[in-house]
């Protein structure tokens, strides 16, 4: 069982410099095709300072820092247990070439389901710029299968 | 095709679908290293077999990725107030995923005029792997 004292428990700060290979990488990735995502020009003529970060690449700020596969080692979750239950995001500002982004997590709750057999871990994020500003929550439901 | 507006856009309005290709291994591999998502449970088969699945599988990021491209093809990103999604069920290797949506809300937020947006992905057996809801601000 995941250790429920580790409710409240506050992630390290994940540092993300949003980077113009990774953008594009990431949009080769997906295969996107709009422009505003690989063409400054496009970008700038959107309205964007340069290229934006699309709707989800946020979440790679933990995965890159390593602080998601920390936390896990924390909770005991191995991978080969691990699912994705639900994501959100909640858009404030946009995070473009050239910003740094800090995620800040805390583990919100943890509560099993089918006597054990489903463990959930309801984690929340808030996304800052380098100004302080903030530009997105993100709210992750991990799950461990028994 | 000129950005919605809200008064244009109408309840059960559907947005123009996005269809993928089938999902293959080397698409993984590459979301894989772009999304900073190393999990071995996607590319590579023998630790996916240890785990007890039968083959590497999609990751759902890559799902809400897809969805995200969705959104973001009809309407300026910078008009997306709220994205989430449920990963309903895993995407494996040979699936092809359209992703959809649908007006279902004509709104104020925070008194802007926004609408909601229910999206899925679904494959070619009418499976839902992903879904979910997104809010869009429109003028």
């Amino acid at each position: 069982m995941i250790d429920k004292a580790m409710i409240g428990y506050e992630m390290e700060p994940s540092v993300l410099p949003i980077e113009r290979s990774r953008l594009r990488f990431f949009a080769k990735a997906v295969g996107e095709t709009n422009p505003v995502y690989t063409d400054e020009a496009a970008a700038r003529a959107a309205g964007y300072p340069d290229l934006p970060a699309p709707p989800t690449f946020l979440f790679a700020a933990e995965l890159d820092s390593g602080a998601m596969d920390r936390l896990l080692d924390k909770l005991q979750i191995p991978l080969s247990k691990l699912l994705h239950g639900e994501q959100s995001f909640t858009y404030h500002r946009p995070a473009c070439v050239g910003d740094t982004v800090t995620v800040r997590s805390r583990i919100e709750d943890i509560y099993d389901k089918k006597n054990g057999a489903l463990e959930f871990v309801i984690k929340t994020a808030r996304v800052t710029n380098q100004h302080d500003e903030l530009v997105a929550e993100m709210r992750s439901v991990l799950v461990c299968r028994h | 095709m000129s950005a919605p507006t809200f008064d244009s856009v109408q309840l059960g309005d559907e947005l123009p679908p996005l269809q993928l290709p089938t999902v293959d291994r080397t698409m993984l591999a590459l979301f894989g290293g772009a999304s900073g998502d190393h999990n071995a449970v996607h590319i590579d088969i023998d630790f996916a077999r240890r785990a007890g699945m039968p083959d590497v599988f999609a990751q759902g990021m890559l799902g809400m990725a897809w969805l995200g491209r969705l959104l973001t093809q009809w309407a300026p990103q910078s008009s997306l107030r709220s994205f989430d999604v449920r990963f309903q069920g895993i995407t494996h290797l040979g699936h092809r995923m359209v992703c959809s949506g649908k007006v279902v809300e004509k709104l104020h937020h925070e008194g802007v005029p926004c609408v909601r947006i229910e999206i899925q992905a679904t494959n070619q057996y009418g499976q839902i792997k992903t879904a979910g809801e997104a809010l869009v601000a429109l003028s």
